[in-house]
């Protein structure tokens, strides 16, 4: 077994911008369902619509910041149109919606119909729309190793998109840090125990979650871009197992704790590499081929999933007490 | 009974044997309501003609299970809507307003089954009943500066008020770990926070071990000294008979006897009908046990069986 490549290969999961785009989108989900409650089953619809708006205007010709501007306020206006009618009723209401409505955003954008636009079922390439990003970037042309991670500076799956994403990811940590601990976050907290409680104490709880809604919508947008910035835009590969994927990382990192869904997204992609690469090249093709290894991680990743929510339900940061107390 | 204090609002004649007079006028009223009406399917599940309720004084509402006495609170609380009715708190029409802008507007309530919000610390619990916090606002949040001043106020207020309830030494504790007394006292602390001028309590004792009752009467009493006026539903009698200036009396949605306690407790109409013959029997009695009085409820009840 090759231990230095598998770790190499392990090893650039955690610095991997993909990693941080689900980090980041975790981290809007943690604001939606740790802070408020909000059973948001459409994160990858953010994801999409953010990807989408970011690259078609680009390709339009605007620059990056309003590209950026255009995913946000894509973002706003997709949690807009889902809390109004849905943020009222019960909270599975939302679930529903949500999950129905990240569909049609894919399921339009695949579509042959939208093929000028989006690209239909081929997407949009990467080159179309990564050079004002690429350009922005501070570094010379050329490679950079450091320890197992080697990258080009600029192009791509870069050393500069690493450290914007994880910058990026940085920043919205102490974002919700700064929000969880202000009497705003208190209101959420409140609204995620009882919206009936809030009201009565003179809170606008729609206005509360529709704010949690658009703030965490935003943050889906934002990894919606990072998540596309090393490949292209393809509408599938932001469909509903992506949602779920940040659904893992928040419940495995920790609901309602800060770093929960940054520690959750880099122990989710590196563990599945370790199984992936190890079994690689220890289960030979005769038993399992590659791509049923890759399914197989899946398996495994399900598994540790229903035993740490069974055994460890807060999750590996979150606060035992928070989430022992069920009774209400 | 002749010597009723307050006239009855309308001249409609009333039948001797029912002294109290529903819909009596106060001399001043603080919160008054006009053809409140809720059906659900076609059940009147409130359907009161005029109610007012006296500034500064304790009213209780009560009536039998059933009687629309919870339904009453979340209409005039905002937590439900009427079919029709207007009602006014201190002069302002609240009809059709929203359940944050009731409480904005200073009438605070509780509810039956308590609502503590579990997963929080008591003090946050607390601090949440605040208002004028503008850290509350999602960018103003994000400059502290702006909002801990406010804060470290909300928080000695809040303080006061465990200090009071007895709940200082559960300060940094989660709510869902007190006991189901401890929660009333909570929530009614919390509902304290915004400093109403009216709170409605829902059930304030149902649940609450008899040691903690004699402190919750405190508080209530307490409270209309210091100038708010309570309604609140309760089914113990005792408690209602102990600390009430005032009773409504409801009963299949509408109001059916008003006045001072005794009053309205004695009024035979009034017990027969709404409350049982029996509220004042102690059920804890052992007499009770004994077949004699068992064979006299069985005849009670089939007799009253019969003339259904």
């Amino acid at each position: 077994m090759d231990w230095t490549r598998i770790l190499s290969q392990v090893a650039g999961e955690i610095v991997a911008p993909t990693t941080a785009a689900y980090a980041l989108a975790a981290i809007g989900l943690n604001i939606h369902f740790g802070l408020t409650g909000l059973l948001n089953m459409g994160q990858a619809g953010f994801m999409l619509l953010g990807a989408y708006g970011f690259a078609i205007a680009t390709i339009a010709g605007w620059p990056l910041w309003a590209a950026v501007l255009v995913a946000v306020a894509t973002a706003v206006v997709f949690a807009l149109i889902l809390g109004i009618p849905t943020l009222k009723l019960r909270g599975d209401y939302l679930a529903i919606v949500t999950i129905a409505a990240a569909e049609i955003v894919r399921l339009i954008g695949r579509s042959t119909s939208m093929t000028a636009i989006t690209g239909g079922n081929a997407g949009l390439a990467g080159e179309q729309y990564k050079y004002t990003f690429e350009n922005l970037s501070p570094f010379p042309d050329g490679n950079f190793a450091l320890g197992p991670w080697s990258y080009s500076n600029n192009l791509s799956n870069s050393w500069w998109l690493r450290i914007v994403a994880w910058v990026l990811v940085g920043l919205a940590c102490l974002l919700v840090w700064r929000l969880m601990n202000s009497p705003w976050g208190r209101v959420l907290k409140g609204v995620r125990e009882d919206e009936a409680a809030v009201r009565s104490l003179g809170k606008n709880v729609f206005a509360y979650k529709m704010q949690s809604l658009v703030l965490g919508g935003v943050l889906g947008a934002v990894a919606g871009i990072l998540f596309v910035l090393p490949r292209a835009v393809q509408a599938d590969s932001l469909g509903r197992p992506v949602t779920f994927y940040i659904w893992t990382i928040l419940l495995l990192g920790g609901a309602a704790a800060v770093f929960g869904p940054v520690l959750g997204s880099i122990l989710l992609w590196t563990v599945l590499m370790l199984i992936k690469t190890v079994m690689r090249d220890v289960v030979p093709a005769s038993v399992m081929r590659p791509e049923q290894i890759e399914m197989f991680g899946w398996v495994l990743v399900g598994i540790a999933l229903m035993l740490l929510v069974i055994f460890r339900p807060q999750g590996i940061l979150g606060d035992k007490k928070e989430l022992a107390i069920n009774d209400h | 009974m002749t010597t009723e204090p307050l006239a009855a609002r309308d001249s409609a004649p009333r039948s001797a044997e029912i002294s109290p007079t529903p819909g009596a006028h106060k001399p001043h009223a603080i919160l008054v309501a006009d053809g409140v009406q809720r059906t659900f399917g076609g059940v009147h599940a409130v359907d009161v003609d005029h109610l007012e309720v006296e500034r500064g004084a304790i009213t209780a509402l009560i009536g039998p299970n059933g009687a629309g006495k919870t339904t009453l609170f979340n209409l005039l609380t905002g937590f439900d809507k009427p079919n029709a009715g207007t009602w006014s708190f201190e002069g302002r029409s609240l009809g059709g307003v929203s359940a944050a802008r009731v409480a904005q507007a200073g009438m605070v309530r509780t509810f039956q089954l308590t609502k503590a919000l579990s997963r929080m610390s008591v003090i946050e619990n607390m601090r949440l009943g605040a208002t004028r916090q503008s850290g509350e606002n999602l960018f103003v949040a994000l400059v502290p500066p702006l909002w801990r001043a406010r804060e470290r106020e909300i928080t000695a207020q809040a303080e006061e008020l465990l200090e009071r309830f007895k709940l200082i030494d559960k300060r940094d504790e989660f709510a869902g770990s007190l006991s189901g007394g401890q929660r009333k006292l909570l929530e009614m602390a919390r509902a304290l926070m915004s400093k109403p001028t009216m709170v409605m309590l829902d059930e304030p004792m149902a649940g609450v071990n008899p040691a903690l009752i004699q402190s919750l009467l405190g508080h209530i009493k307490a409270l209309r000294d210091d100038g708010t006026t309570v309604l609140f539903v309760e089914h113990d009698m005792h408690m209602v008979r102990h600390i009430s200036d005032w009773v409504v009396v409801m009963a299949e949605g509408r109001l059916v006897a008003e006045g001072p306690p005794d009053a309205v407790m004695n009024d035979a109409a009034v017990i027969d009908a709404y409350l049982g013959a029996h509220h004042d029997t102690d059920l804890g009695d052992d007499s009770l046990l004994t077949d004699d009085v068992a064979e006299q409820l069985e005849a009670e009840a089939l007799r009253e069986g019969n003339r259904r």
